[in-house]
């Protein structure tokens, strides 16, 4: 039974990273197609994505969606949470609902919905109407996860706050915001991760500046290449060394 | 003062979702006349997906191919789910975990991608069935549904084993310990015990794997060739090459209306406060 569990453990790690290991292997590959054989070592590739201008702008491009979305995001779902943790209101139930609904929808749906309404009320494409999107699907994970944090300590500290005459504002940036501190890192975090990563809405809402996962898309169409294998690493890099610094600087601290 | 602080976020909601999917529904009721939008009530683009072949074949492959990936990757996903809670010494679980979801964050059109790489004709996997010898022609998985299947299951069997082992963990072991005082066997406990309990979990991930998957237009796009089309490749067929808009939103609608059914389905067990 042991025996049993330690080697469905291992095959299930090789069949997880499989796809990366070739990945990551292949886009150091000496010759034209990241396929076995593999062929020698070289870093031509990497020099060659680096030096892509189109692909370096899509990388700014897809981290000023990411951080202003999320922000926005995270600032709009912590004062809804913060509204609606604290007072039992007719119909907070209904709002609840309301603000959380976004996350059964597929990206495509509401992707499409905003393209039809922008369209109609001749709304330009930008990196801005993919960023709406960007808000429209975080809200609700930055919403459940400050909502899903607060707890009584927490009210107890904000009406002590405003007995001795703080104003709402104060009470907000100076109780509330530090002592649910990991939750929002985390809330924020997670929506960078979603929205840097995210590619139908950011595909349908953008049109002459595009980000990062819709460049990548349309280097796809032109074959297979180990240059797309180094691209995908550096992506690959980048968010592994964003989750171990989450890892170890904000849930560390939270247990 | 109670609402006000909610009003940004609910604005929003309403502005950008509400509003919207109120808009889509309506567009899925005109028609077009050459390139043009007639707006009306005319439930034609509904007829005409629910009669027209081609759009019943990608609604019936989307629901075959996201319900075989959903049980699939639950049946994998368990297992190491509970290996990692129950086997894996409480030090190294977290580790194991982050391990277990690592490739998570590669980016999601680059999997696709290293998945086609791995799959195609002269992939890895074909390179070393042939190098041992195991088959004589390399074998044509690439631009096929099994293709799409796998990377499905790839991504998806990364977030249920999230999901399930946080339950799993929770559960105190107690319960285990009550069942084998009163002589229960191991399989007996599990199937009597931890997966009753667990069930909830399971279900909500097996939800989140339904929508996420009858709703995802790169992996078929990337992997599953084109033999054959899901709904979302043909609702972005409809609106890229056509333009046509009602249609593609009657599509979407019956989409949301899949998904929904999905919901009330699992409803009983869903937690989607608990995720």
């Amino acid at each position: 039974m042991r025996a049993l569990s330690w080697a469905y453990l291992a095959i299930a790690y090789a069949f997880i990273f499989l796809p990366v290991v070739v990945l990551v292997a292949f886009s150091f590959q000496d010759g034209r197609l990241p396929v076995p054989p593999f062929q020698g070592f070289t870093l031509q590739w990497y020099g060659r994505v680096l030096g892509e201008r189109d692909l370096m702008e899509a990388l700014v491009n897809s981290a000023l969606v990411a951080g202003i979305s999320s922000l926005t995001a995270l600032i709009l779902g912590f004062l809804a949470a913060h509204a609606l943790a604290r007072v039992r209101l007719p119909g907070s139930v209904l709002m609840r609902g309301v603000l959380i609904a976004p996350m059964t929808v597929s990206y495509l749906i509401i992707a499409l919905g905003l393209l039809t309404v922008f369209n109609q009320a001749g709304v330009r494409l930008s990196l801005w109407t993919a960023g709406v999107g960007h808000v429209v699907i975080n809200l609700p994970l930055c919403f459940a996860i400050t909502y899903a944090a607060m707890g009584d300590h927490q009210k107890s500290a904000e009406r002590a706050a405003r007995d001795l005459g703080a104003p709402e504002w104060k009470v907000l940036l100076l109780v509330s915001a530090p002592m649910l501190a990991a939750p929002l890192a985390a809330a924020f975090f997670l929506s960078v991760t979603f929205s840097w990563d995210e590619f139908i809405i950011a595909f349908l809402l953008t049109r002459f500046d595009v980000t990062l996962p819709v460049e990548i898309w349309s280097m796809l169409r032109s074959g297979i290449s180990p240059a797309t294998n180094a691209v995908g690493s550096l992506v690959f890099l980048v968010s592994v060394t964003l989750v171990v610094l989450l890892e170890v600087f904000v849930f560390r601290r939270v247990k | 003062m109670g609402w006000g602080l909610a009003a940004p976020a609910l604005l929003w909601t309403a502005a950008f979702f509400v509003l919207p999917f109120a808009a889509m529904v309506a567009l899925s009721f005109a028609r077009m006349e050459g390139r043009e939008v007639v707006q009306g009530f005319d439930p034609g683009n509904y007829v005409r997906i629910f009669t027209d072949w081609t759009m019943l074949k990608a609604l019936l492959n989307s629901l075959e191919i996201t319900v075989v990936v959903t049980v699939v990757s639950v049946v994998l996903a368990y297992p190491l789910a509970a290996i990692i809670a129950f086997r894996v010494p409480a030090q190294w679980q977290r580790l194991a975990l982050l391990l277990a979801v690592l490739p998570f964050w590669t980016s999601y059109v680059v999997r696709s991608y290293a998945w086609l790489l791995v799959l195609g004709q002269n992939g890895v996997v074909n390179k070393a069935l042939l190098g041992l010898g195991l088959i004589a022609e390399p074998l044509e998985i690439a631009a096929t549904r099994t293709a799409t299947v796998i990377g499905f299951v790839h991504f998806f069997v990364m977030l249920l084993t999230l999901t399930i082992y946080a339950n799993l963990i929770q559960l105190s072991p107690n319960y285990a310990r009550a069942a084998a005082d009163l002589g229960a066997g191991r399989w007996q406990t599990f199937r009597h015990v931890i997966l009753p309990l667990t069930l909830p979990g399971v279900v909500t991930g097996a939800f989140l794997t339904f929508v996420l998957c009858i709703g995802d237009y790169i992996t078929p796009q990337i992997l599953g060739g084109n033999a054959e089309l899901t709904l979302p490749q043909l609702i972005m067929l409809q609106m890229g090459r056509s333009g046509n808009f009602p249609l593609a939103s009657a599509l979407s609608v019956v989409l949301m209306a899949v998904v929904t059914l999905a919901y009330f389905a699992s409803s009983r067990w869903l937690r989607l406060d608990r995720v």
